[in-house]
């Protein structure tokens, strides 16, 4: 009886981890697929399904070591002719110089306002704040959708179409930083600040060298989290950014599909270079990412 | 008196009110007057020189349309399939991860998260290739077994069914991170005592692990009707809402009204009443999930 439990557990667990690798297989093949692709022979992607893994990465090393590495380079330089083509045919480089500088200045803007917000929401006693709290919160059930026409309107009246600004400016104004801040910063014992208060520090003092540091780990959180939904927000920039110029590379992207319909190495580097940088901050940040998701839902 | 009590007060706590004041003015600006004025819109209708109040029309033409029908009910079954599925898939697969050690841990839920944090216009992209009728990987997978390739978003009877089996197949990381910080909550004291009754894995699981699960799983629902009711990316990247209007979402519906034929009322029509149905239903999903915490 004993044992033919526990056999049962065994294989009850093998089952389990069967279908844990499965999925994680069908989770990671898209992603495969984006950079296997990029990194495929050009004329061969346009006309062929290519191999799972590209001819680079099993045949470099090996051409290296036998002593062809004239073969080895020109594979090398064959295998980037994606990446090539992108670079220099479109405005990739543009792009991604926009999309970083929307996300850099929207995070480091939503770091300072929303710190100073919940800092007050959290720690301050005084008329009015619990009322200015809730009508921001009680606008978070609102979806997106429903501010996209007005907000259209408001940016075009202030001359803010094809202008970086047009998407910075919305961004700033979520209010899911606020509520994740006070989150974190309510458990941070108030005795600390009170004891700056006595030594005299100014009440930006208190926020900015007791606050502040004590408060890195929810800031850490927040800016990650931020810098991710800037980097990949679509919509919002679809409508506001028309000019290829102006264009973050999610819009980028776009014009890459209308324009160069069958070139798939082409499109696919495109869709590698717009998600190597959130996956390499991912790999190294995982625990903010899970973080974040723990102290921002609503409960609690 | 009364004024100068509220003068007073203000002056006190001038402190608090500056350090609320830059965030309070931008969401004032960029998210309270839209807002507002995304509920007037719908009764406007914007000309080239003016703009006129025309009470209810916008619904009416709305309702007329047969657009905004086919739209809603695309955006029905796709919502009402991807969002259970998810929600299943998340706690399936978080059962699993949860007994497991911290290294296989951190490895699942990164394999899993790694879709969410890429954007939804990536995963479309890679999809779209997928799904390429000549050079997709899906075809020469079929071609491989012996089986004939379709044209999976170019045919209307395929497209909305090739579209929700992306969304069910990348993997609902927020879902599942969420579930695994709920079950590390659950004090081990419960499963013990289970224990001791002579339970099964099995029963521990369905009787206490996914009763306690609950207040997440409301999350999760309400979260994730909110968001497949307002799919976008994906239908903008892989099919346009075509072939014909069978992969057409609301989303993409105001998208096209407001901005390709500059009907803003008309498009703030559609939202308004977007926004209503997910109320309906967030409401409905509140009145049936019912949070009770006694156990804890």
């Amino acid at each position: 009886m004993q044992r033919s439990s526990k056999f049962l557990l065994k294989v009850g667990a093998g089952i389990g981890y069967f279908i844990l690798v499965v999925a994680a297989v069908v989770s990671l093949l898209p992603l495969h697929w984006v950079f296997a692709t990029a990194l495929q022979l050009h004329d061969e992607v346009i006309s062929h399904v290519p191999p799972l893994v590209p001819r680079v990465a099993l045949e470099y090393i090996p051409k290296v070591l036998s002593g062809d590495g004239e073969g080895a380079s020109q594979l090398l330089y064959d295998s980037l002719e994606n990446l090539r083509i992108l670079f220099t045919r479109t405005d990739m480089v543009r792009w991604f110089l926009n999309s970083l500088i929307v996300s850099t200045s929207a995070t480091v803007t939503i770091l300072f306002l929303d710190s100073l917000a919940a800092y007050a929401f959290a720690k301050k006693q005084f008329p009015g704040r619990d009322l200015l709290f809730w009508i921001m919160i009680s606008t978070m059930m609102i979806p997106g959708h429903v501010t996209l026409v007005p907000m259209f309107r408001i940016i075009a009246v202030l001359g803010l179409r094809d202008n970086l600004l047009g998407v910075i400016l919305p961004d700033i104004a979520m209010v899911f930083g606020v509520f994740l801040l006070r989150q974190f910063m309510r458990t941070i014992p108030t005795e600390l600040l009170d004891a700056a208060k006595i030594d005299g520090a100014s009440e930006f003092g208190i926020y900015s060298r007791v606050m502040l540091p004590l408060a890195k780990p929810g800031i850490a959180t927040l800016g990650i989290l931020t810098f991710n939904a800037t980097w990949n927000s679509f919509l919002w920039p679809l409508i506001v950014l028309n000019k290829s110029q102006v264009m973050t590379l999610q819009v980028g992207l776009k014009t890459l599909l209308d324009r160069n319909l069958v070139d798939y190495g082409m499109q696919m580097s495109g869709a590698a270079v717009a998600a190597f940088p959130v996956i390499i901050v991912f790999l190294f940040f995982q625990g903010y990412f899970v973080k974040g998701l723990t102290l921002g839902s609503l409960k609690g | 008196m009364g004024l100068q009590k509220i003068l007073q007060d203000i002056a006190r706590h001038k402190w608090d009110y500056l350090f609320v004041l830059p965030k309070f003015a931008v969401f004032v600006a960029f998210i309270g007057v839209p807002v507002a004025w995304s509920v007037f819109i719908s009764f406007q209708e914007f000309g080239v020189f003016q703009t006129r109040w025309v009470g209810l029309d916008n619904f009416r033409v709305a309702f007329e349309d047969d657009l905004f029908l086919i739209a809603l009910k695309n955006t029905v079954w796709y919502a009402l399939i991807v969002m259970p599925a998810n929600v299943l898939i998340a706690l399936v697969l978080a059962s699993l991860i949860f007994p497991l050690s911290r290294k296989a841990q951190t490895f699942f839920r990164a394999a899993f998260y790694l879709p969410t944090v890429t954007s939804a216009v990536v995963i479309a992209m890679a999809w779209k290739y997928i799904y390429q009728p000549d050079v997709g990987l899906l075809n020469a997978f079929l071609r491989m077994l012996g089986a004939s390739g379709r044209n999976w978003l170019g045919q209307s009877s395929t497209a909305m069914w090739s579209v929700i089996m992306m969304s069910i197949l990348t993997p609902p990381g927020v879902g599942i991170i969420m579930y695994l910080a709920a079950m590390g909550s659950i004090p081990n004291e419960i499963y013990e005592a289970a224990t001791v009754d002579g339970a099964s894995g099995f029963q521990k699981w369905w009787r206490i692990t996914v009763p306690l699960l609950k207040p997440t799983t409301l999350y999760l629902v309400v979260l994730g009707t909110i968001g497949s009711f307002q799919v976008f990316s994906q239908i903008m990247i892989m099919t346009r809402g075509g072939p014909g209007h069978a992969t057409k979402v609301l989303v993409y519906l105001i998208y096209e009204t407001a901005f390709r034929d500059m009907e803003f009322g008309l498009a703030g029509a559609y939202s308004l009443m977007l926004f209503a149905i997910i109320m309906v239903f967030a409401f409905i999903q509140f009145k049936y999930l019912n949070v009770n915490l006694e156990y804890y």
